[in-house]
Order: C-alpha cells, then structure tokens, then sequence
C-alpha cells in the first residue's frame, strides 16, 4: 500500500526527536502569534507564557478579542491561514510545538493534545452519525477498522453518559447537551494527555452547563487530565479551574492560583472584570462595566494597554508598558501599582524581569 | 438584613410597590403548537397532539416593574412574551390589558394595542435592517403607526428616543449604517427603536445573551434607567438567573410550560422554595473559588413538552420527589407576600 509507506517513511527515517528539559507537562514560553492583514499585523497574542503540570486545570479567561482563543489555537498550530506563531517555545511533554512540522503536528493533534469546541452543533458533521465521527480520530492514530473503533466509542459513550445505544445517531437527534458531550467524547477518543475546551459550556442551559462541568471534572480526576479551559466567563473558571491567566489585548495581566486571581485581585482590569459578574451569594446590586473598549491591536498603545479605561492610571502609565511583577509567590501582575500592592511579607526572589517569568 | 434597609440602600433597584397598578392580569394562559402528522399517522392517531409550551399560567404584571421570567430552553419563557403581544395566539386563557381582554381587541384597538407593546430581540446582528440608517431603523415604527404630524417631530421623538438609549451625542449616530456600530450599540438602537413610541410594556427577549460581559451590563442599567425614568414595564426573559436577579423587581420561574414559582427577586433567590428553583440557584456559578457550595445537579434533560409527566411535571427530575408527586398537579401555595410557589411538599 502506497499510503501507508509513504506514511511509514519519515517515521523510520527520523533521528530520535531531541527532548527539552521543561516544567510540567505544558511550558508555554513567551508565545507571540500575529494575524496579518492588508493594512499591518494584528498582534493577537503577544508574550504569554504559563506553565500546566500533568492533572492540573488552567483558566485563560477575558473579554472577546483579547487573544485568549488565539493563544489556545497556538498550541495546536490551528491557526487561520494568515495566522503566525512569531516567536515563543511551546514545550509540550519533551517537545517544542513551536518548532514542529505540520506533519509532526498531525501526530500531536488529538492523540495528545485535543479540544473540545464551543459549539457543538457547528463542530459536529450534520450528515454523519455521531458515533463515526467519535471514532474518526481513532481510525486514525491508531489504524483500527471503524467496526474496532466503534467498540470503543460505545465506551467513551459510557464514559461521558450517553446513552451508548444512540452511537449511530446523527448530531440533529442529540440534545445540545448531549453534543456537547460527544464533543466530550471525541476529545477523549485517544486518550490524549491534555484536553482544551473552548467555551465548552458557553450555549448551554445553566443546568446542562452544570452537567458538563461536574462531568469534565469527573473525566479529569479519573483519567488524569490537564485541562485548559477557555471561557469568558470567570465565574465558570472560579468554580473549575486550580489557575488562572487573565489576558487583556493579547497580553497576561494577571496569573496565579484561581484564589490568588479572585481574592487578591490585583490588577484593575482583573478587579472590574470580577465586578462584572453577579455573585448570587452577596449583597444585590447592580454590576458594574467597563467603559470603553480594547485597543486596535495592529498598533497596540506604546504604555499599558489598559490605561485608557483604568481608574487608577497615573502619568506613566500612558508611555511606560509595565512588566511583569510577582506579588505573591507565583502570582504575576502587569501593572505599575503592583509593587505597591505585593502581598505583606512577600519578598520575590528576583526583581522579576519583564519578560521572564511564567505561572 | 432586611427588604427594608436593602431597598434604602439601593434607590436604583426599588421594587415595585406591593398595591402597585395591575398593568397585565393572566388568567390560565394556555399556549398549544398542533403537531403536523403524516397522513397515515393522522389516520390512525385517536387524539392530535400538541407541543403544550405555555400550560395553564396565571400571574399578574404590575406597572413599571422589572419582571423575568426564567427558565431554561423550551420551558415556554418566550412564547409567553409573545403571546403577550399578541405575536402567538394563545388557545386559551385570558389576558387582561388595563382591563380589556387582548385576545379580542382587532383594527384599531389592535394597532393601539401595538404602540403600547414592543419588544427587544436577543440578537442585535439580525434584529435590524443592514440597509436601512439608525435614523430610518428608529423612525420607522413612527411612521408605520402615523403618530407623527410633521417631519420635525419625528426628528425630535428619534433624536430623543436615541439619546435616552444612551447613544449620545445622537446626531452623530443618526445617518451611520449598523454595521458601523459595535454589538452593544446595536442593543442600543433596537432599545430607542422600541421606546420611541412611548410604550408601556416591553419584553426583552434575552436582550443580553449575545453581548460580551462589560457590555451587557450596560444595557442592563439603561434598562433599569428606562423603567425609572420613562415608567416602561418590563418583562425580561431570560435564562440566567443571576442577571434576573441583578435588575429584575419580581422573578417567575417557568418549567415546561408552568410558572413553578413567582415572587419578589429577592425574597426568591434567598429563600426559593420550589425544588426547580432550589437547583437553579445552586448551579449558578459564582466568581469565588473559595465558596464551596453544595451543587443539586439534576439528572436527565426537560422532557417533551408533547408528553408532559402526569401529576407534577417536575416529579421524574426532582431530588424531593414522594410518591403522590407523580398523581397530583401542585396548585400555587401562597409562601407570603408576592411569593408563590406550586410544590406539594410546601407545608
């Protein structure tokens, strides 16, 4: 067989890939992807970096077009064809994505890195059955027939809890929770290492999004996951995820622990965010906004990229672009008050440089 | 800490007084979608079947209130809303406009009736004509009711009616095009649209769910703001509690087709009695890792609104569940107050 040869060929050929010694099991290290368009760059994702150990949950969380989906499309290389990753080291279990092929990719991509899309009506294939489009990815990597993958897709069925007799369902007969939750099982057809979700619960009925958070937090715990969650929703990252990044125009204004993010909320982007969503618990009032809008990021302010909406902003924040400053241990805050407001007793290692530190 | 002192504290979100003025009086609405069968099917079927998404309810709508109506996809929030304006017909039941029957009105009681009535689509992207400018967008329902008697007074009423929806200065806005406009301004023109002929009653159909948090807030003050100023009802439908919760004065919870408990917003959230409204509550996320709270996750999906479970329609999905739950249908159990729920277990 031709195919499988010409398949073969580069596997045999290939020198042994040259590991990297990295933190846990994801390193992402100052990753910069631009779109380009006719009239410049758009700089979507500028120097992000943070780190994720094996069964661990992060939260990239923000408003729309602040390059949180972009810097998870990254890490896939799934990037729109104007897309680029510019510079930055994706380490990923030994290896530097960033410098991978798209043939090297391909063997990445849903065998150990997946995602699950936001909506799964959209996602889905609405003229083929549910159940093969789970088992797709499994033919696939791992070269079994569609009879052998569908057996395990009756698992993963199980798994996710879907009825498995509804496998040869087609996605228009399935509720949007129970898509969602194919999508699930799709995400998890080869036992990939790290799953990301991409406003997995973003259509959903508050209750079906209950649903489907108890079951990835369920999936996590037994099969060991790392999850990255995509949401703009910080509530929904409050309640999953053990950390945080909260990104404003392409840039990480604040990382921590979810408590650090949420209970030392340093930054003041960070601050009205939180602000901007009801907590049921507490006192009743109305939740504040933020006024104005992001930035055009082809040319992206030279000083902090909040300051035009901040409330605290002084004279230097409109010309000096702030670093980075740890103000808790591995709590990282992008802002010029950051020193002012570092956490009684905390004494940070090194001054830390702007561009050098991740989670 | 009581109703009392919050309502002080927060002048902007006062609830609507208890005496206040019945605006709607809904008695035993009932809202049924005939199921198109298949020649043989209807051959052989003995009964035609009906999707029953509004299924006996009867509440009230007072004047200038905020009343949400919450629930999750299907359970009838919207086709309420429409019926209400006369968008749906409804099969049976009453509604009672300032005293009149809105089922019967036609010709000109019905064309009154429509100035008084408008309503706020979810999506601001396909809600307005591409074409046409802000100025035409919020003229035209001027022009179609024939309300105004020179050029100058449309001009004045859209200018006035874009202002208040806090696109300011407005003659900037009025000759732009909406794909000049961002999501939120959007909302804003659909809201001057629906205000600017003086209504009393507005339903906003999910104003906010396709709108990015730090604008959906916004809209949602303008609401509030409109209601205190203009003394436009409003009936906001949607499915996230906590935003009901935020501006609304009274909450209706509806579950396929049934409003399983109403009340004041607060007394509600802090104190919801019916089962239903116990687990919404408690599924809602909140921006706090550090609150570990006890999740009620209910099992399974809202059944068929064709086949709607015998006795309470909540007994197959209930953690509260006995046995004559599957037999007898709740009937509303006065708690105190505005507060009402339908739940057999409420002593």
């Amino acid at each position: 067989m031709a195919r499988s040869a010409t398949k073969a060929k580069p596997t045999s050929e290939k020198k042994p890939i040259e590991r990297v010694e990295h933190e846990g099991l994801l390193d992402v290290r100052n990753l910069t992807t631009y779109f380009k368009l006719g009239v410049g760059d758009v700089k979507a994702v500028q120097d992000v970096s943070f780190t994720l150990q094996r069964g661990e949950s992060l939260g990239l969380a923000g408003e729309s077009g602040c390059g949180k989906t972009t810097a998870a499309l990254s890490l896939l290389k799934l990037l729109p064809e104007n897309g680029r990753i510019v510079s930055g080291d994706i380490l990923f279990d030994g290896r530097n994505l960033a410098k991978r092929t798209e043939y090297g990719m391909s063997k990445i991509r849903w065998k150990e890195i997946s995602i699950i899309f936001q909506g799964a009506m959209n996602a889905l294939n609405p003229v083929k059955e549910t159940g093969k489009q789970v088992a797709e990815p499994i033919q696939l990597h791992e070269g079994l027939s569609e009879k052998q993958a569908m057996v395990r897709v009756r698992e993963l069925y199980d798994l996710v809890g879907i009825n498995p007799k509804r496998v040869m369902d087609f996605p228009h007969q399935l509720s949007g929770g129970m898509r969602q939750r194919a999508m699930i099982a799709m995400s998890l057809a080869c036992n990939p290492k790290l799953v990301i979700g991409d406003e997995p619960t973003t259509a959903l009925d508050v209750m079906v999004q209950a649903q489907i958070l108890e079951l990835i937090a369920r999936l996590r715990k037994e099969l060991d996951l790392s999850f990255i969650l995509i949401s703009h929703d910080l509530s929904v990252m409050a309640e999953t995820c053990d950390k945080g990044v909260v990104m404003y125009a392409g840039e990480v204004v604040e990382s921590g622990t979810t408590t650090d993010i949420f209970n030392h909320a340093t930054h003041p982007y960070t601050r009205q965010l939180i602000k901007a969503f009801p907590n049921i618990h507490e006192k009743r009032e109305m939740v504040s906004s933020i006024k104005g809008d992001p930035p055009n990021l082809i040319s992206p302010p030279a000083g902090c990229a909040f300051c035009p909406r901040c409330d605290e902003r002084i004279a230097s924040c409109e010309t000096e672009h702030p670093g980075l400053t740890e103000v808790e241990r591995g709590h990282f805050v992008r802002c010029v008050h950051a020193k002012a407001r570092t956490m009684d007793g905390f004494v940070p290692g090194d001054e830390a440089a702007p561009d050098q530190e991740g989670v | 800490m009581t109703m009392a002192t919050e309502q002080s504290e927060r002048p902007d979100l006062k609830l609507a007084p208890e005496t206040g003025e019945v605006l709607f009086d809904i008695k035993d609405l009932e809202v049924y979608f005939p199921i198109q069968q298949g020649f043989f099917k209807s051959m052989v079927a003995t009964e035609k079947k009906y999707v029953k998404a509004v299924d006996h309810v009867t509440f009230q709508i007072k004047k200038g209130e905020i009343l949400a109506l919450v629930g999750e996809s299907g359970c009838g929030k919207t086709t309420t809303g429409r019926t209400l304006l006369r968008l749906e017909d409804a099969t049976g039941g009453e509604i009672i406009y300032k005293g009149k029957p809105v089922q019967k009105f036609s010709g000109k009681e019905l064309r009154e009736y429509r100035k008084k009535a408008q309503i706020i689509f979810q999506d601001p992207y396909n809600s307005i004509n591409p074409k046409q400018t802000i100025f035409d967008i919020v003229a035209e329902p001027l022009e179609v009711n024939n309300v105004c008697s020179s050029e100058r007074e449309k001009e004045d009423r859209v200018i006035t009616a874009i202002s208040e929806a806090g696109l300011r200065p407005a003659t900037e806005y009025l000759y732009r095009y909406p794909h000049e406009l961002s999501g939120g301004q959007r909302q804003r023109v659909c809201i001057a649209g629906a205000t600017v002929l003086d209504p009393d009653v507005i339903v906003a159909d999910e104003p906010v769910a396709s709108l990015d948090v730090s604008i959906r807030n916004d809209i949602l003050k303008l609401m509030v703001e409109e209601k205190e100023k203009l003394g436009v009802t409003y009936i906001f439908i949607t499915h996230d509690l906590s935003l009901a919760w935020v501006i609304s004065d009274r909450i209706a919870v509806m579950y396929l087709g049934r409003i399983v408990e109403i009340g004041d917003t607060e007394e509600v959230v802090a104190n919801p009695r019916h089962p239903y409204t116990k687990a919404l509550i408690s599924v809602i996320p909140v921006p706090d890792p550090l609150a570990k709270r006890e999740h009620v996750i209910l099992k399974g999906e809202t059944p068929n609104p064709v086949d709607i479970p015998s006795g309470c329609r909540f007994h197959p999905r209930c953690p509260e569940a006995i046995d004559v739950c599957s037999e007898i249908d709740p009937e509303d159990v006065h708690i105190g107050g505005d507060h009402y729920a339908a739940c057999l277990r409420i002593k």
